[in-house]
């Protein structure tokens, strides 16, 4: 019965919807997109949100990540670097997952476009940016860099294969 | 074939966006990155989109956009994290076609094609095509699709290791467990007059989405 009324119902709703939107729309009916992932900077729900929110962050809008998951990013932050302090860019746990926990790419649209490259900090992502290492230097280096030295980098500094110099920039696949 | 590729090339898991969450893992809108620089011509700024990571070889060839996915990358340029411009992709017979750079009808994780706004579209490059296939649409913006070498480089391996316990640092030199392997990327390159920026910047997220299994009319 149930089932009935509801078929009933998404008929009404069908017809009541064709007859208001044809004029509009004649061929395609109008489809909606689900977000199934998403990434900002490099690693984010990666290496800072654990296992069973790993789904939850992928479909959080940016303006309410810090809200939601900020806490939890400390905490990450913290069991990886039971010593941290500071970092190279003088940010305390707190305000470092600040940053860190709004997962959008900062990007210039003046200048030089960069991850970090010791002068310009977030203002965008190249392809040769040592992403991994930077963020290895802020989690594990300490206010000057010198923490952990074994930790703040992974001794891969480039791509295995080199760039084009033009669009589409990527490299040809192997 | 993805699952197949990922055991091919290696056991690992996470890595800058590449098999992030259950839910996406070996799947068509599975991330693998994000990039935003700007172009050989500097008043251009550069947008890559990369996903179904850690392609074999040997897999490459079988690997394809899926038309149920909508790629897009989000901009907000007024400074409050909230999308104010999109461009969006998806795949259709053999090309994708691209809309956007306008404030999208929904924002948020439930979204529409800008069919109103069309930019353009682009063959997608074969894999073991010589060069790449590159289209120029509306207000001259660049488009690519296609399988590349994936750009991530990473000892992914050993941070597994080291997260693990069972190592305490990383080797000198280090193996790049990304190296040899693809992505099929979307790379959109677009005159900065267009982005609108508020101070200067804009913050800029890449999503996947999948169509929702029956249309419903708005």
């Amino acid at each position: 019965m149930k089932n009935v009324l509801k078929n009933a119902l998404f008929g009404l709703t069908a017809l009541a919807c064709f007859a208001s939107c044809h004029k509009h729309n004649p061929v395609t009916p109008e489809v909606f997109y689900d977000e199934a992932d998403q990434m900002g900077r490099p690693a984010i729900n990666t290496v800072f949100i654990k296992a069973p929110d790993k789904d939850k962050f992928n479909v959080t809008i940016p303006s309410v990540m810090a809200a939601t998951f900020g806490s939890e990013m400390k905490s990450s932050l913290l069991g990886l670097n039971p010593g941290y302090t500071t970092n190279l860019l003088g940010l305390n746990a707190d305000q470092f997952i600040g940053v860190l926990s709004t997962d959008v790419l900062n990007a210039a649209t003046t200048g030089p476009t960069t991850f970090y490259d010791g002068t310009h900090v977030l203002t965008g992502r190249a392809l040769a940016d040592d992403v991994i290492d930077v963020e290895l230097h802020l989690v594990f280096g300490g206010p000057d860099g010198s923490a952990n030295p074994g930790l703040t980098s992974d001794h891969v500094d480039a791509n295995d294969v080199p760039f084009l110099p033009e669009f589409p920039y990527l490299a040809q696949p192997h | 074939m993805v699952a197949c590729a990922v055991l091919t090339v290696s056991g690992i898991l996470y890595a800058a966006d590449h098999m992030d969450a259950p839910a996406v893992k070996g799947q068509p809108t599975d991330i693998t990155d994000l990039y935003v620089f700007q172009g050989k011509n500097t008043d251009n700024l550069v947008f890559v989109g990369n996903s179904q990571g850690l392609l074999a070889p040997s897999a490459t060839g079988a690997a394809s956009f899926n038309p149920n996915t909508l790629i897009q990358f989000k901009i907000d340029n007024d400074g409050d994290n909230a999308e104010d411009l999109v461009i969006q992709a998806i795949y259709k017979d053999g090309k994708v076609d691209f809309f956007g750079l306008t404030h999208p009808s929904f924002t948020g994780l439930r979204t529409k094609i800008e069919e109103g706004h069309f930019l353009g579209s682009v063959d997608v490059t074969p894999y073991g095509a010589g060069t790449p296939i590159v289209a120029t649409g509306k207000d001259g913006i660049k488009f690519f699709a296609g399988p590349r070498d994936d750009p991530f480089f990473f000892d992914l391996d050993q941070f597994h290791k080291i997260v693990g316990g069972m190592a305490t640092s990383f080797n000198n030199p280090g193996h790049d467990t990304f190296a040899g392997t693809n992505v099929l990327s979307i790379v959109v390159e677009v005159p900065k007059s267009l982005l609108h920026p508020q101070n200067g910047k804009i913050n800029v997220w890449l999503t996947t989405s999948t169509a929702e299994t029956t249309p419903k009319q708005s």
